[in-house]
């Protein structure tokens, strides 16, 4: 199980996957925006979107869970 | 004039760069050549703008800086204060600039002024350069401006330049919390340090250390909001204005301005370079190393470096995210302007 957290704060711009999803590695998950910048959060391997605890426009805080990956 | 002045407005418009200068410095190009209009005529309504908010007073960056100071946050500075080191590196390109404008026959003053554009700050290259060498202020403004919003363009063939693959893949811990009282006492200490070394410097940076408290303390938000909003928004009107008004034809358009121009990109590439080199020399001291990527973001242009430094990283590792960290030596960048200014101002001003 592997979980993917926000590695700054922002906000949610765009979710680019659902729970269920296959995934492969570096594959773009969603879109974290911070200093009005837009940051693609990607797949650190392949996988499969078990868990997603966000939306867009949810507010992320350094470190907080995004998505669990079997 | 014209044609410069509405390309300009063209390159604010079209592709956003920096827009909410570059649209009233064209516009200002372009009345003040607007033959018999006269309006840097004494009396006249841009001369009146000018020789009051800069000419006379030169009140218009430290106003800027306020804003600015109400709209950063400087926590990754103060989460790791070694980014300091990498803005005030990030300098250097300045005063490489200094003197190799002396070899080219400007002025001391003149010289200081087109050193400065290295910073990457539009406020503090307009303050400088209107109490040294005021002749040269529409120049160095332009060239200060382009260049902040041509950061995307120029800086990364540096950065790849000068860093190997795996530096860039350098991945850094996220920054710690910081605390209330630790923004709070923030403002007040570098006012207190830097001011007290370089009293020059503290129209700048006296104020964007006031506009930063004003953020930062929690009890003055309607302060803070008018700072950021409608105060900054004001002043930039006319110091964009005041700026256009500078150029017409007969000082702009001479050879000495292209010299500026070319002087200004070197010093911001100096500049770029001297942060992401420092950088590597720190990390033969440092267990815990730097991203190096994030020593040019010390070039005043925020947050524009601190994104620029993000984007080449991720090209090489998808998976690292320095934007936080990048902002550190971004912000120090400003202080550090700020501050090689205030040491012209200390040394030249006659």
């Amino acid at each position: 199980m592997t979980t993917i957290v926000a590695p700054m704060p922002g906000t949610i711009l765009e979710v680019l996957i659902r729970i269920g999803d296959e995934v492969v590695e570096d594959q773009e998950l969603l879109i974290l925006e911070a200093m009005k910048m837009e940051n693609p959060i990607c797949a650190p391997c392949d996988g499969r979107i078990r868990e997603l605890t966000v939306r867009e426009k949810d507010t992320v805080k350094t470190d907080q869970v995004l998505i669990v990956l079997d | 004039m014209w044609v410069i002045g509405i390309s300009l407005i063209v390159l604010a418009i079209r592709k956003h760069y920096e827009p909410l200068l570059l649209v009233p410095i064209g516009f200002g190009m372009v009345i003040v050549n607007i033959p018999m209009a006269n309006l840097m005529q004494e009396g006249n309504v841009l001369w009146v703008f000018y020789h009051f908010t800069i000419e006379r007073w030169n009140i218009l960056p430290p106003l800027i800086f306020l804003g600015v100071g109400a709209m950063t946050d400087f926590g990754p500075v103060i989460a790791n204060p070694k980014t300091l080191l990498l803005g005030a590196a990030a300098q250097f390109g300045v005063y490489v600039t200094f003197f190799g404008s002396l070899l080219l026959g400007f002025t001391l003053q003149e010289a200081a002024s087109i050193g400065i554009i290295g910073g990457a700050d539009g406020p503090t290259t307009i303050f400088l350069t209107s109490q040294l060498a005021p002749q040269l202020l529409g120049a160095t403004a332009v060239a200060a401006y382009s260049y902040m919003a041509l950061v995307p363009i120029i800086q990364p063939p540096i950065m790849r330049l000068l860093t190997t693959r795996k530096e860039r893949r350098i991945r850094m811990k996220q920054l710690r919390e910081v605390s209330k009282a630790e923004k709070i006492a923030f403002p007040l200490l570098v006012t207190l340090i830097i001011c007290l070394l370089i009293p020059s410097a503290t129209p700048l940076v006296g104020m964007l250390m006031v506009g930063n408290l004003f953020r930062e303390c929690g009890v003055v938000e309607r302060l803070s909001k008018t700072a950021q909003n409608e105060l900054i928004n004001v002043v930039t009107i006319f110091l964009g204005l005041c700026i256009g008004a500078t150029m017409p034809a007969e000082i702009f358009l001479r050879e000495q301005t292209l010299y500026i121009f070319f002087l200004g990109l070197a010093s911001f590439c100096f500049s770029t370079a001297s942060g992401l080199i420092l950088a590597k020399v720190m990390n033969l001291f440092l267990r815990e190393k730097i991203n190096p990527l994030i020593g040019a973001a010390g070039v005043s242009a925020v947050p524009m470096a601190s994104r620029v430094a993000q984007t080449v990283a991720f090209k090489d590792d998808k998976h690292n995210f320095i934007l936080m960290q990048a902002m550190g030596p971004n912000i120090a960048g400003t202080i550090g302007t700020a501050a090689a200014a205030g040491l012209f101002l200390t040394m030249l001003l006659s």
